[in-house]
C-alpha cells in the first residue's frame, strides 16, 4: 500500500513537475534544444517508474509506531528551529539546546543530556572557531 | 613508462610535511569513522567536505586529506563487523559472517590482524591497479564528444539501477529525482530560470552538498531516533587479546587475500558496483573453493581475508572511472566526485593532462596512506576498539551537529539548513521505501553536465536525435546500458548480494 500512494505521489510530481516546464520563459538566445526539453525527459522517466511502482508494489516496509513518527516530526521542527533561530541566538547557545534535546530523545537522561548538550556545542566551537578559524553564527552575547 | 615517471612526480607532491600530517589525521579519524556504527565512508566523507572547503585548503591537500578518510573508513568497518557483530558500513557486512565467530572463539585480535593485513593487501595492489589502468582509461575517453559522455552517463545510470539496486523502478524514479533537482535553478546556456517560483534563493539551485549532507548524514539520525538505539555496545566489549596473527594463519590465508584482491578490483571497476558487491563476490567465491570442511562461517581466517580484501581492492577500483571518466559508480566515489567539484576540480581525462599533480598527487597519497593505515591499524586497534563504546545518544547528536556547522560554513544561509533538513526527512522516507538513495546524488551531481553534453551534441548536429547513435563508440556505451539494466530483470538477481535484501539494509551505509 505504500508503495502505491508513493508511486501517485511520485506520477503527480511528474504532472507537476512537466506542467511546471512548460512554464519555463524562453530567452532570445537559444540552442536547437531549448531549456525545456531535458525537464520533459525527466519527467516522462518519471512518470513512467513511478506508474510501474504503482502496478508492480514491493512489500510493505514497516513503518513506526505513531510515537516514533511523532518523535521523528519533533526531531525535525527542532532541527528547523535551529536553522530559523541560529543567527538571532548565536551559534553556542542553540546547538546544546538542539543537540540536548536529540541526546534525550535517543535515551540519555535529562541531566546527561544536558551536559552532552553544551559539552558537544562547546566542543564543536573551540575546535572549529578558535583552533580552525571556521566562521560559525554569532549571537548577541559574541558567541 | 610515463606512468612510473608521473606516480614519481606524484611522490614529490605528496611528500611534504603538510600533505603527511593530513594524511595521518585522515587514516586516524578515517578508521574511526569506519568503526563507529551508523558512520561509513560515504556519510563520514560527506561530513567531513563542507569542512574541508571552508577551512580554505588547496585542492591537494584537501583531496589527500579527505581520500585518507575513505580509505580510512574501510579499514575501520571492519572493527565492530568482528567485535560487535554489527557492520560499521555495508561493505563490511560480509566480514561479520567469519569474523564474529572467530572474536567470540576468543580470536578477535588475530582476526582484526588478519583483516587488517588483507585489507593492505587489497588496497595496495587496487591503488596498484588503478596507476596502471586510469591511464589507458583516459586514453579511450580522449576519444569521447558530446553524444558519447551522454550515453556514458546513461550507462552509469542504468547499471547503477540494474545491478546495485533491488527493484529498477525505484532506482530510475531515484536517478530522475537526482536530475530532477539538479535542473532547478537558472539555465547555464540560456540564462532562463527553472523551478525556482520566484525564490531568489533557488537562483543558484541547490548545493549538491546540501542535498549530500541531509540524505547521507541526517537520515542517519533519524533512523537511530525511529529505533532508538538506546546505548549501543556497553557490556558486550569483547576481549581483544594477542594481535599478532601465527605465521601459519597468514600463510592459509594468503591465496585468498591475492584471489579477492582481483575479484574486488573488477568489481570496483565496473560502473553500479562498489565496494558491497566487491566483498559480496569475493567472500562467496572463496567459500565456494577453498571451503572442503565446512568451516565458512563459523570462524575461518579466509572467510575473514577475503571479503576484507574484496572492499578495499573495489574501493581502489572505483578511484578509477571516477577519476579518469568523471564517473562514479557508488555512494562513496560519488560523495568524492562531489569533493572535487567542490574544489573546482572537473575529473576526466583533462584532469590527467591539465592537473596531473593533483592526480598524480592523490595516488601517492594512496600508497602513503595504505602504509600509514596498516602501522596504525595492528598496535592501535584496541585504542579504536575503544571508540565502540560511545554510546549512539551521544554521538548522533554530535553528527548532526557537525553537519550543520559544515553546511552553514560554506554559504552562512540558513535557507540551507532548513533544505538540509527537508532532504534528511525525505532521506529517512526514502530508505523506508527502500528507494536507493545512490541515484539520487548521483542525478544531483551529473545532471548538468548531462544535460550540457545533450544539449550540446544536439548544437553540432541541428537537433538531429539519431546523431546521439552516430559513433560505434555510442552504440557500445548504449548496448552496455541496456544490457547493464535489463539483464538483471532477466536472469534474475544471481549478481545481487542476497544478504543486502535483509532489512539490515535499511539502516545501513548507502555503499
Amino acid at each position: 500500500m505504500s508503495d502505491r500512494i508513493f508511486g501517485v505521489f511520485g506520477f503527480l510530481l511528474a504532472v507537476f513537475y512537466i506542467w511546471q516546464a512548460t512554464q519555463i520563459e524562453l530567452s532570445f538566445i537559444s540552442d536547437p534544444f531549448g531549456p525545456k526539453a531535458f525537464p520533459f525527459m525527466i519527467g516522462t522517466v518519471l512518470a513512467i517508474s513511478s506508474a510501474i511502482i504503482v502496478l508492480k508494489p514491493d512489500t510493505e516496509p514497516e513503518w513506526p509506531t505513531f510515537a516514533r513518527l511523532f518523535e521523528i516530526g519533533m526531531a525535525t521542527a527542532v532541527m528547523i528551529a535551529y536553522a530559523l533561530f541560529l543567527k538571532d541566538y548565536g551559534f553556542v547557545a542553540c546547538t546544546a539546546v538542539a543537540a540536548s534535546y536529540l541526546s534525550w530523545r535517543l535515551g540519555s537522561n535529562p541531566v546527561s543530556a544536558i551536559i552532552a548538550g553544551v559539552l558537544i556545542a562547546v566542543g564543536i566551537y573551540v575546535i572549529f572557531h578558535l583552533v580552525l578559524g571556521l566562521s560559525l553564527a554569532r549571537g548577541p552575547w559574541g558567541f | 613508462m610515463d606512468t612510473l615517471a608521473s606516480l614519481a612526480d606524484g611522490f614529490a607532491v605528496a611528500l611534504t610535511w603538510q600533505n603527511l600530517m593530513l594524511a595521518l589525521i585522515g587514516c586516524f579519524l578515517g578508521t574511526i569513522i569506519g568503526a563507529l556504527p551508523g558512520l561509513g565512508p560515504s556519510n563520514g566523507v560527506a561530513i567531513l567536505i563542507p569542512l574541508a572547503f571552508t577551512l580554505g585548503l588547496p585542492a591537494t591537500p584537501a583531496l589527500i586529506l579527505l581520500t585518507s578518510v575513505y580509505y580510512g573508513a574501510m579499514y575501520g568497518g571492519r572493527i565492530s563487523s568482528i567485535l560487535l557483530n554489527i557492520p560499521g558500513d555495508e561493505p563490511a557486512l560480509m566480514t561479520t559472517l567469519d569474523g564474529h565467530p572467530m572474536a567470540k572463539a576468543g580470536k578477535a585480535g588475530e582476526a582484526l590482524a588478519i583483516s587488517g593485513l588483507a585489507s593492505f593487501i587489497g588496497a595496495f595492489f587496487a591503488t596498484w591497479g588503478l596507476v596502471f589502468l586510469a591511464p589507458q582509461l583516459v586514453k579511450v575517453a580522449l576519444l569521447f564528444g558530446p553524444a558519447e559522455y551522454f550515453a556514458l552517463f546513461v550507462l552509469a545510470f542504468a547499471t547503477l539501477g540494474g545491478i546495485a539496486s533491488r527493484n529498477q523502478a525505484k532506482a530510475a524514479l531515484a536517478a530522475v529525482i537526482g536530475l530532477g533537482i539538479a535542473t532547478i535553478g537558472v539555465d547555464g546556456q540560456t540564462g532562463v530560470p527553472r523551478f525556482s517560483f520566484g525564490e531568489v534563493h533557488l537562483y543558484d539551485g541547490i548545493d549538491f552538498l546540501v542535498a549530500i549532507v541531509g540524505l547521507f548524514a541526517l537520515s542517519e539520525v533519524f533512523i537511530f531516533l525511529e529505533h532508538r538505539a538506546g546505548s549501543g555496545a556497553d557490556d558486550k566489549a569483547v576481549k581483544v587479546g594477542r594481535i599478532v596473527p601465527p605465521w601459519k594463519m597468514v600463510r592459509e590465508t594468503l591465496p585468498a587475500m591475492g584471489r579477492s584482491t582481483i575479484f574486488g578490483f573488477i568489481a570496483g571497476v565496473l560502473p553500479g558496483a562498489g565496494a558491497s558487491l566487491g566483498s559480496f563476490i569475493s567472500y562467496t567465491f572463496e567459500k565456494r573453493i577453498s571451503d572442503r570442511k565446512g568451516t565458512f562461517g563459523k570462524g575461518d581466517p579466509r572467510g575473514v581475508a577475503a571479503p576484507e580484501a574484496g572492499n578495499n581492492s573495489a574501493a581502489g577500483g572505483a578511484l578509477v572511472p571516477m577519476l579518469a571518466l568523471g564517473v562514479p559508480g557508488s555512494g562513496t566515489t560519488a560523495v568524492l566526485l562531489a569533493m572535487l567539484l567542490a574544489l573546482n576540480i572537473t575529473p576526466g581525462p583533462l584532469l590527467f593532462q591539465q592537473n596531473p599533480d593533483v592526480v598524480w598527487g592523490l595516488i601517492a597519497a594512496l600508497f602513503i596512506g595504505n602504509i600509514m593505515l596498516l602501522a596504525m591499524n595492528l598496535p592501535l586497534v584496541s585504542l579504536f576498539v575503544r571508540v565502540l563504546l560511545i554510546p549512539t545518544r551521544y554521538l548522533m547528536p554530535a553528527v548532526a551537529m557537525i553537519s550543520f556547522v559544515g553546511i552553514y560554513g560554506i554559504s552562512g544561509s540558513t535557507f540551507d539548513l532548513v533544505v538540509m533538513v527537508i532532504f534528511g526527512v525525505m532521506g529517512w522516507v526514502l530508505r523506508k521505501l527502500d528507494v536507493p538513495l545512490v541515484p539520487i546524488i548521483l542525478g544531483v551531481l551529473l545532471g548538468d553536465q548531462m544535460e550540457k553534453n545533450l544539449r550540446r551534441a544536439m548544437t553540432i548536429h541541428d537537433g538531429d536525435w539519431t546523431m546521439l547513435f552516430n559513433s560505434w563508440l555510442a552504440i557500445g556505451l548504449w548496448a552496455f546500458a541496456i544490457v547493464g539494466f535489463v539483464l538483471p530483470l532477466i536472469v534474475g538477481r544471481y549478481f545481487r548480494p542476497k544478504i543486502a535484501d535483509e532489512a539490515i539494509a535499511e539502516g545501513s551505509d548507502p555503499d
